[in-house]
């Protein structure tokens, strides 16, 4: 009935030019967008601003940490239009690894929560990386990068698998005379950095797009954002439950996966087990040259955790179940005999029941949000096939 | 560091009526008429809830309703019904549950009749007995016993009075509030806690005074805090009485003006009880205060007494820390300074490394003061008085006492962040309904324009719609229901969605 009233407005949206509910025809060049993507408003001098409800709340010293109502850390937003979709298009060309099978969507796939599923990531020629590829969402808030902090911007962090022989194996300079020599990155480069008086691509111009388009990664809006915000009917009483575990000061998860990002930034010293048959992972022990930190890793962020199993740095636990029950095993129990490792002092034993552990796997799950999850090219600017689906299943687990 | 006298003018009148509040209370529990609500202090300011359900209706301070929670019922489910402003009473009995409280302004308020208390009882199996994340949060006469995480546990949370609790065995920290800013934590008692039975964690502003702290490993615990006040409080036979730390690998990662005055820290000599791991599991029994990598911290006029280590010891982290190195923390504690404090019959056994420094001195006793590992600007009056050692570089004070500071806590609460409507508009149009509608293009659910087409001058069309969507067209998914956005908020949206041009 009320559909009748805007009978109206029905008439004049039929004289609207509404092509755009069509598919874009094949043949038509690519063009990069003009507006923002989901979560970002377009300011007059064309920036891309990240918009969030939680900016309505503070944070003590701007720490970003705390509880429910609490501000984010300072993001990393401001990147055009242009350079936000550019980087989507460079982001799944396998074009940017040596021998064209990887593109950084490999191990960063969209549909596994921007990981790949695996325990170790999988290069070039098959070779077996060393940890277990961490999610790309909400980057743009995070102060480091890599499993072990040895980054402190994305352009950093992206020199790591780009370069790396057994990631994409490419070197600056082919991945230069690659994209130079594509008329159509060419173009696109130009309309993303329309500074620039010559046509040559940099390659800090294609750190700052891929960059662009990773800050464009934002997952705020999950079941429990709606809780956060104070719309307390958005979880069940069990996962309420679960919240309550999480924050209690018997499991202590929030005291690390610290509201609303669910990680502190900090580097803790775990003693999680590595797959069988590796060595220890001195992780920030070799880049702080400080043995105190020896099995010291990133705490990762919580949001979209059930899209990215396997957990740890090393992959080693296949569930969530599994992982929350690695911390009620007690303290040190999974570190080999001749390692005195200092393990973090909220690693205790909680001693936490069977029901708790699922409570808490049920609240984990609230964490859930892909509603920004960005489109996939559905032509490369290369004119490559997309290999990020393809390649996951061919490697296998 | 000393703030100018006149602003405390005001702050002393503040003072002057939380303590004749305690006191008409006092009097009223005597006549068992209802103790007065919470003072205006902490419940003027204090804006309503800006999303959510409790954000439907404006509600203005101390209007709030009170609910009445008795023997049998639930606290929860007062907590539940309760609205921003609200006074929830808990009468004598038994309660047991774990209470979570995610709004803002709420008072709970325990009623002690003929000496008898609402008792929180956690049995050994609950975690927490009371959690909070909210602004402007009261909670008072509570007795709280047999949990196994936290008595009352704050994450965020500003503006928060926790007052005449009674806590004994409640698991790893008697009361922790943790990232808040501007509080009152005073006239507590707590007993048989395995960390710190007060623990000031991450916070700004917050005065501790007038506690009873005993028989726990730590008494009082300021770590990574700043602005705070540890006044008037007696903690004996604690492993260790006050604490001002910095621990690394925290988030925030300084600590510093902290004041700790006229306090009674006496005889703190239990055997350490901490769990393996645990910061404290480190703390040699018989430790009066230990100042550890904090900077700026003053003692003064306190009464310490039969420590059995020593008095007061500072030392750096890599002396007293037992966890991985922070590269972000200056590990040392600078421009402390030590006024008069009476400090006799310290040092009766030392233990461990300081006996071992002890014996480098040609003594079995431990000292008043002692002072090791790095640290500058550090001063101290009358140093002749006691039995110090390391003290070598630490200069007499220029100052001589810390009158002018009456408080910490801030003369207004703490405001919530100032947002425009627009801003908020904003905010929820591009963080949440960008995510399915572009402005022309089709994404999840239709164009911008589409709509704007179908609902012109009529936005509470769309205001209704979104928060009860009927699925209308075949060729689009089922838009899910936004009933987490307050209805004003739902209204302005729905308007600005309307202006939208790109």
């Amino acid at each position: 009935m009320r559909f009748l009233q805007f009978l109206p407005g029905t008439f004049s949206l039929l004289l609207l030019p509404i092509i755009v509910l069509t598919q874009r025809p094949e043949s038509k060049p690519i063009e990069l967008a003009e507006n923002c993507p989901p979560g970002f408003e377009l300011t007059d001098d064309n920036r891309c601003m990240s918009r969030s409800l939680y900016q309505q709340y503070p944070s003590l010293r701007n720490s970003g940490v705390g509880g429910l109502k609490t501000g984010l850390p300072k993001v990393r937003d401001g990147f055009s239009p242009q350079q936000i979709d550019l980087g989507r298009y460079l982001f799944f060309d396998p074009i940017l690894s040596r021998d064209g099978s990887l593109s950084c969507a490999s191990c960063h796939n969209p549909e596994l929560g921007f990981s790949d599923g695996m325990t170790h990531s999988v290069g070039i020629n098959g070779k077996e990386g060393s940890r277990n590829a961490p999610t790309l969402w909400n980057v743009s808030f995070m102060k480091s990068f890599f499993w072990d902090a040895r980054a402190k911007t994305l352009e950093e962090q992206m020199e790591g698998p780009l370069f790396a022989p057994h990631e994409m194996g490419t070197t600056p300079n082919q991945l230069l005379s690659t994209l130079n020599s594509l008329p159509v990155y060419q173009r696109l480069f130009a309309q993303a950095f329309p500074d620039r008086t010559d046509e040559k691509i940099r390659l800090k111009e294609i750190y700052t797009a891929l960059t662009a388009f990773e800050c464009s990664l934002i997952s705020l809006n999950s079941r429990y954002d709606h809780y956060a915000h104070g719309y307390h009917e958005a979880l069940t009483k069990q996962e309420i439950e679960g919240l309550n575990v999480f924050r209690s000061f018997v499991a202590r998860c929030a005291e690390c996966h610290t509201p609303p990002l669910f990680t502190n930034q900090q580097i803790a010293v775990l003693g999680t087990p590595e797959p069988d048959g590796r060595p220890l992972d001195p992780g920030a022990e070799k880049i702080f040259d400080d043995a105190t930190m020896r099995g010291g890793f990133k705490v990762p962020s919580l949001r979209n955790i059930a899209k990215t199993a396997p957990y740890m740095h090393s992959g080693r636990f296949a569930t969530l179940r599994e992982t929350v029950e690695f911390y009620n095993r007690g303290r040190g129990h999974a570190v080999p005999q001749d390692e005195d490792l200092r393990i973090h002092w909220h690693i205790s034993e909680p001693n936490l029941s069977e029901y708790e552990l699922d409570r808490l796997v049920d609240f984990l799950k609230t964490l859930t949000d892909e509603t920004f999850k960005p489109r996939v090219p559905e032509k490369l600017a290369s004119e490559a096939e997309s290999v990020h689906n393809s390649n996951v299943r061919k490697m296998g687990k | 560091m000393m703030k100018k006298p006149k602003r405390w003018l005001g702050l002393g009148a503040v003072l002057v009526l939380f303590i004749a509040g305690v006191w008409v209370g006092r009097i009223m529990y005597k006549t068992q008429s209802t103790p007065p609500p919470p003072p205006t202090f902490f419940r003027s300011s204090l804006a309503p809830d800006t999303a959510g359900a409790s954000g439907d209706q404006v509600i203005t301070p101390v209007s709030g309703t009170v609910i009445e929670v008795r023997d049998g019922e639930l606290i929860q489910a007062a907590v539940a019904q309760a609205r921003s402003g609200d006074l929830i009473r808990v009468y004598p009995g038994t309660y047991k549950e774990t209470v979570y409280i995610d709004k803002e302004n709420i008072s709970l308020q325990g009623m002690i009749q003929d000496g008898k208390w609402p008792t929180l009882d956690g049995e050994k199996e609950l975690n927490d007995a009371l959690l909070y994340s909210g602004n402007g949060i009261l909670i008072e006469n509570f007795k709280i016993v047999n949990y196994k995480g936290n008595g009352v546990m704050g994450q965020a949370g500003n503006n928060f009075v926790i007052r005449n609790n009674w806590i004994l065995d409640a698991g790893v920290y008697g009361i922790f509030p943790e990232f808040g800013k501007n509080g009152l934590i005073e006239h507590n008692i707590l007993t048989g806690i395995e960390d710190a039975a007060i623990y000031v964690g991450m916070c700004d502003n917050v005065d501790v005074r007038h506690n009873e702290v005993y028989g726990n490993v730590a008494g009082i615990e300021i770590e990574n805090s700043r602005h705070v006040l540890v006044e008037n409080n007696h903690s004996y036979n604690n492993t260790g009485g006050i604490l001002v730390f910095i621990t690394p690998g925290l988030p925030i990662k300084t600590c510093y003006d902290v004041i700790v005055r006229n306090n009674f820290i006496n005889d703190n000599n239990h055997v350490n009880f901490g769990a393996p791991g645990s910061l404290v599991a480190g703390i040699p029994s018989g430790t009066g205060i230990l100042v550890m990598a904090a900077d700026q911290v003053t003692i003064e006029n306190n009464i310490i007494t039969g420590n059995n280590n020593a008095g007061i010891t500072v030392t750096d982290l890599a002396y007293g820390a037992n966890t991985a190195n922070d590269p972000e923390v200056e590990p040392n504690p600078d421009r402390l300074i030590i006024l008069d404090n009476i400090m006799i019959d310290n040092g009766n056994s030392p233990v461990g490394e300081l006996k071992a420094l002890m014996m480098t001195k040609l003594s079995t006793r431990g000292p008043d003061i002692v002072a090791v590992g790095g640290g500058t600007g550090s001063c101290i009056v009358n140093r002749d008085r006691y039995r110090t050692v390391s003290l070598g570089d630490w200069a007499q004070c220029q100052a001589t006492d810390t009158r002018a500071i009456q408080t910490y806590m801030l003369d207004e609460p703490v405001a919530p962040r100032k947002i425009s409507e627009k801003e908020r508009v904003k905010m929820a149009y591009y963080g949440i309904c960008s995510g399915c509608h572009a402005y022309e293009v089709r994404m999840v659910g239709p164009p911008t324009l589409v709509i704007q087409a179908l609902y012109q001058n009529n936005p509470q069309g769309i205001a209704d719609y979104i928060v009860k969507p009927e699925h209308k067209r075949k060729d689009f998914p089922e838009m899910p229901p936004q009933k987490y956005l307050s209805k004003d908020l739902r209204l302005a949206l729905a308007e600005y969605l309307l202006t939208v041009k790109q």
